[in-house]
């Protein structure tokens, strides 16, 4: 579990990036931040792994406040995934993902043999074991960092808009395999995105943040666009327009439902899912 | 026989080899001042261009200093230098001043070639868990390399150059021939000497060009390169001018 309490940050320039932000992350769920440029999302999440310190209020992981704690070390234990994946471009593909167990003192060979099993998990050919990050494209460099971000078998994986540079195709499939991921690692998830469509698709927890951290809404996804709590959220969510504000519209062949521009969205069944 | 054929024919007599000032010794003063200066200058500027370029800290500093020290005049330096610390210990007064040139090259290499990394590179590094020692040792050294070695080749060519002045003070080197062909207007012999000390640099160049090449890490030469920052870098460092 990871709390923050009344954590702020300021940063040296005066920018005041989180003002007074209090949540919890459960563990084994996937927490999404999401917020417009500049709402304090990455901030946020770099203060879990010390890479920023607060400048007041506290972070605890499992009860410990982490600023106690040797940044390297705690670095160590986290999983951490940014956009562009961040690979060094001089090391192969096998031993970037090896990097934190090689660091760690893991014997390389064995830390090799564990970096092309991550290979499989996160659905990347082993042929590729051997080429540099430039030889690559974009979906599959993503895939080496989420491997990376694994390889020390962290119970916390940060992962900041790490899907925001690839084409709408690959990023759907790095989302489903994200979910699959998830329910095959249970690991405790904080993902930043400013797309709430994946914040809905991922995230067990949404935040929804304004500027300097304030948190608009807290909840599942259902709970959010079931009852926005504002008009900043309802507006932000897109509840009053496109294919979210859905209506039924009765036809000859039965009920279809239709978007805000009358564009067939799906149709009316029973049942449904039950989760 | 005009004077170019006479300089080469001067370069090629058999005196060469022989007599008090042979070429075999000359070349060899000339070289041991060359990578003596050049090791001195390179133990003092690349810890502090990695100091500079790591932290960030102090890089105007550098570019002003360096600047200044890129326009001074050589010659004056020696003769200066040989004034403070006495002309019983010219060597060493040749040797520092050749350090001190050769320190603004080294330097901008060293930390320019830091600077270059991709920042997220380096952020990631860090974030991963390397310590500072590390994040310098497996990411901004090899990284930097290629821009480390342009610097020294510069430094080193800048030494070759001005350690011809080293015989002005009595220190022999490939000069000799020049300050001695002086005072008796043997042009063959200067022009020969000339292209000597010419050729020298033109070998030295090549010998840091190749290595240049080869110091590039393999990933970023590898393939498809399409990271815009690794290109530069790249045709950067094969062009040898360290950025300020
Ligand atoms: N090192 C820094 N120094 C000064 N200000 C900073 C620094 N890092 C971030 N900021 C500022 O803090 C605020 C929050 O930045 P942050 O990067 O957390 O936003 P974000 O929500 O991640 O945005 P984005 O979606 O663009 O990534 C911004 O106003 C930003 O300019
Ligand atoms: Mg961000």
């Amino acid at each position: 579990m990871i709390e923050f309490r009344s954590v702020s940050k300021q940063f040296p320039d005066g920018t005041l990036a989180v003002d007074d932000f209090s949540l919890v992350m459960p563990s084994r769920k996937t927490t999404v931040l999401v917020g417009s440029s500049g709402s304090g999302k990455t901030t946020i999440l770099r203060m879990i792994n010390r890479m920023v310190d607060p400048t007041g209020g506290a972070v605890l992981i499992d009860d410990e406040d982490i600023s106690g704690l040797e940044p390297v070390a705690l670095r160590r234990r986290i999983g951490y995934v940014m956009q562009n994946g961040g690979l060094l471009p001089h090391f192969k593909v096998v031993d970037n993902i090896a990097t934190v167990p090689v660091l760690t003192g893991v014997p390389r060979g064995a830390a090799r043999e564990q970096a092309l099993t991550l290979m499989d998990t996160v659905g990347l050919d082993r042929s590729l074991a051997d080429r540099y990050p430039s030889q690559l494209s974009g979906g599959q460099q993503q895939r080496v960092g989420v491997a990376r971000g694994l390889a020390a078998n962290p119970n916390i994986l940060l992962m900041d808009e790490p899907f925001g540079a690839v084409d709408p195709i690959v990023r759907a499939e790095l989302q489903q395999e994200t979910i699959r991921l998830q329910r095959e690692l249970d690991k405790t998830v904080v993902f930043v995105t400013h797309d709430i469509d994946e914040a809905f698709l991922l995230g067990d927890q949404v935040v929804i943040l304004e500027k300097g951290g304030r948190i608009a809404q807290v909840g599942s996804p259902t709970e959010i666009l079931a009852d926005p709590a504002s008009e900043f959220v309802a507006d932000f969510i897109g509840a009053d327009r496109g294919k979210r504000a859905l209506s039924i519209r009765r036809t000859e062949r039965g009920a279809i439902l239709v978007d805000s521009e009358g564009r067939a969205a799906g149709v009316l069944v029973d049942g449904g899912p039950t989760a | 026989m005009n004077l170019f054929t006479e300089a080469i024919d001067w370069i090629f007599s058999a005196e060469r080899f022989q007599g008090y000032n042979p070429l075999g010794l000359r070349l060899g003063e000339h070289l041991w001042f060359t990578f003596l200066s050049l090791l001195l200058a390179a133990a003092i500027a690349i810890p502090l261009g990695y100091l500079i370029g790591h932290t960030g800290k102090g890089r105007n500093l550098a570019v002003g200093i360096s600047g200044a020290a890129r326009a001074l005049p050589s010659f004056g330096l020696i003769v200066l230098l040989v004034l403070i610390v006495g002309v019983t210990r010219a060597p060493a007064a040749a040797v520092i001043s050749f350090v001190l040139l050769a320190i603004p090259s080294i330097l901008a290499g060293a930390y320019s070639g830091l600077e270059a990394i991709d920042r997220r590179v380096i952020d990631s590094a860090r974030a991963m868990g390397m310590t500072e020692w590390q994040i310098l040792w497996k990411v901004e050294i090899p990284l930097g390399l290629p821009l480390l070695i342009g610097g020294l080749r510069s430094g080193a060519l800048q030494i070759v150059a001005t350690a011809t002045l080293a015989a002005y003070i009595g220190l022999g080197g490939l000069g000799i021939y020049i300050f001695e062909g002086l005072p008796l207007r043997d042009y063959p012999q200067m022009l020969g000497s000339a292209i000597l000390i010419a050729a020298l640099a033109l070998l030295l160049d090549a010998l840091f060009a190749i290595l240049q090449q080869f110091v590039v890490p393999r990933g970023v030469t590898a393939g498809r390169v399409r990271d815009d920052r690794a290109t530069s870098t790249r045709r950067r460092a094969v062009a040898g001018t360290p950025a300020e």
